[in-house]
């Protein structure tokens, strides 16, 4: 069976600066996998990497059985969904334009749109625009966003701070869907609790080295 | 079809912001007519003198804001926004198309309404036939200043100072669209053919499709 990561002896510069060496890291489908590191470890730079937002400088890397770099990253990156520090809302639209533009750049139904606000708890809010909501609100309709993708590959930075409780159990009930249709996740925060819950194994990754298994 | 889909979707939906925003409409275009009211009134009752600069003073106005137009998308555009389109699987090319479809609108309506503005200021004095290709020339201009801005707009993506930037870039390669689009009508009152002028403007507008097209997917990867 094809891994959905694997990274072998991967490494990232940016700015001349080394921000990743000597990765090697391997998830399989079904598994999703939590990477600890503090602020400036390359948590970031990792999941862009994974994300093919950022090209590697050394080893070699394969995203749901594709080698990048040999591979036309268009279809790869449709299967990847990607949950980043910053909500990618714009402000002017409304949360529920803002899931139909999503759903048609994507080709998908537009009739998505309402039940996936729903499910994340915003249908009362579907009108409102993104400037004018909380940071939460926004995290769940990136969440939405993803509900309706099905992405095989999850990538998720620090996705879970700063977000209630029932949100967490959203994010907890996404990776749970996309680990039991077989795909994977990469869960990357600083806070080792919330790995905990999200990941069935966690990596430590200090000074751009992914050092231990706990 | 999915790249027409993502071109005619990205220019959808950046034309909703623009309206909501206003930038174009709120805030440069009823400067840009304040600044063409400027020559009337320092030039007083020279009626003579002030229909005969009323077509240069347009094409001025018209390149000086029209780039204040078509930089407007760059501005706006987030690196996250970015992350998010290229993970949609949006076609870079469609994005340029997208955003040249939107942008090249914009700026027709600016240019269209600056040039029905001047002629009400300055009832400017033009050769027989001169109203054509004085619309042809605006439509010309319009198109390739906005390839040219979205082109530039890619280009300083991710740069600090990329607004700076991206005029540096457009300023001197918006020559050959200032020289094509004043020199038409010139020609006209000259009596000299307008045929090279306006050729000259079509193919800087091909050619910055061309490169634009061309360079969007390099430039896609480049500039992460």
């Amino acid at each position: 069976m094809e891994s959905v990561v694997h990274l072998q002896d991967a490494g990232v510069s940016l700015g001349g600066r080394p921000v990743l060496r000597h990765v090697d890291l391997l998830v399989q489908p079904g598994e999703s996998v939590g990477v600890a590191g503090p602020n400036g470890s390359g948590k970031t730079t990792l999941i862009r990497a994974v994300a093919t937002l950022i090209g590697i400088d050394r080893g070699s890397i394969e995203v749901l059985g594709s080698h990048l770099g040999a591979t036309d990253l268009v279809e790869v990156r449709r299967s990847i969904g990607l949950i980043g520090h910053q909500p990618s809302l714009l402000s002017e639209l409304t949360l529920a334009e803002n899931l139909e533009h999503v759903a048609r750049l994507a080709g998908l139904d537009v009739s998505r749109v309402a039940n996936a606000l729903d499910v994340v708890g915003l249908a009362g809010a579907a009108d409102r625009r993104a400037e004018a909501v909380s940071f939460g609100m926004k995290r769940r309709v990136e969440i939405a966003h993803l509900l309706m993708t099905k992405p095989r590959l999850l990538l998720l930075d620090e996705a879970a701070s700063g977000l209630d409780e029932s949100a967490h159990d959203l994010i907890h009930a996404l990776v749970g869907s996309v680990c039991g249709r077989g795909g994977g996740c990469l869960v990357v925060s600083h806070d080792r609790s919330q790995l905990g819950e999200l990941a069935a194994r966690v990596l430590s990754l200090s000074g751009g080295r992914l050092e231990r298994v706990t | 079809m999915t790249f027409w889909r993502q071109a005619i979707e990205i220019a959808r939906v950046d034309l909703v912001v623009e309206r909501r925003i206003g930038n174009t409409l709120r805030i440069t275009l009823p400067f840009a007519v304040v600044a063409l009211m400027v020559f009337p009134i320092a030039l007083g009752l020279q009626l003579g003198v002030v229909s005969v600069v009323g077509i240069g003073v347009f094409w001025a106005l018209a390149i000086l804001f029209g780039m204040q137009v078509a930089l407007r998308q760059s501005a706006t555009d987030t690196r996250e926004r970015r992350d998010l389109q290229a993970l949609l699987g949006v076609d870079p090319t469609a994005r340029f198309v997208g955003r040249c479809i939107s942008g090249g609108s914009l700026m027709v309506g600016f240019m269209l309404t600056l040039l029905g503005g001047m002629i009400v200021l300055f009832d400017p004095v033009v050769p027989p036939g001169a109203w054509p290709v004085l619309l042809l020339s605006t439509l010309l201009v319009a198109i390739g200043l906005t390839e040219l801005a979205t082109l530039a707009g890619e280009v300083t993506t991710d740069l600090s100072n990329r607004t700076v930037l991206a005029s540096l870039i457009v300023a001197p390669l918006a020559l050959p669209l200032i020289i094509g689009a004043s020199q038409s009508v010139a020609a006209l009152e000259r009596d000299t053919g307008i045929l090279p002028w306006t050729l000259l403007l079509i193919a800087t507008d091909l050619a910055l499709a061309v490169a634009g097209v061309a360079l969007a997917r390099p430039l896609e990867e480049a500039t992460r």
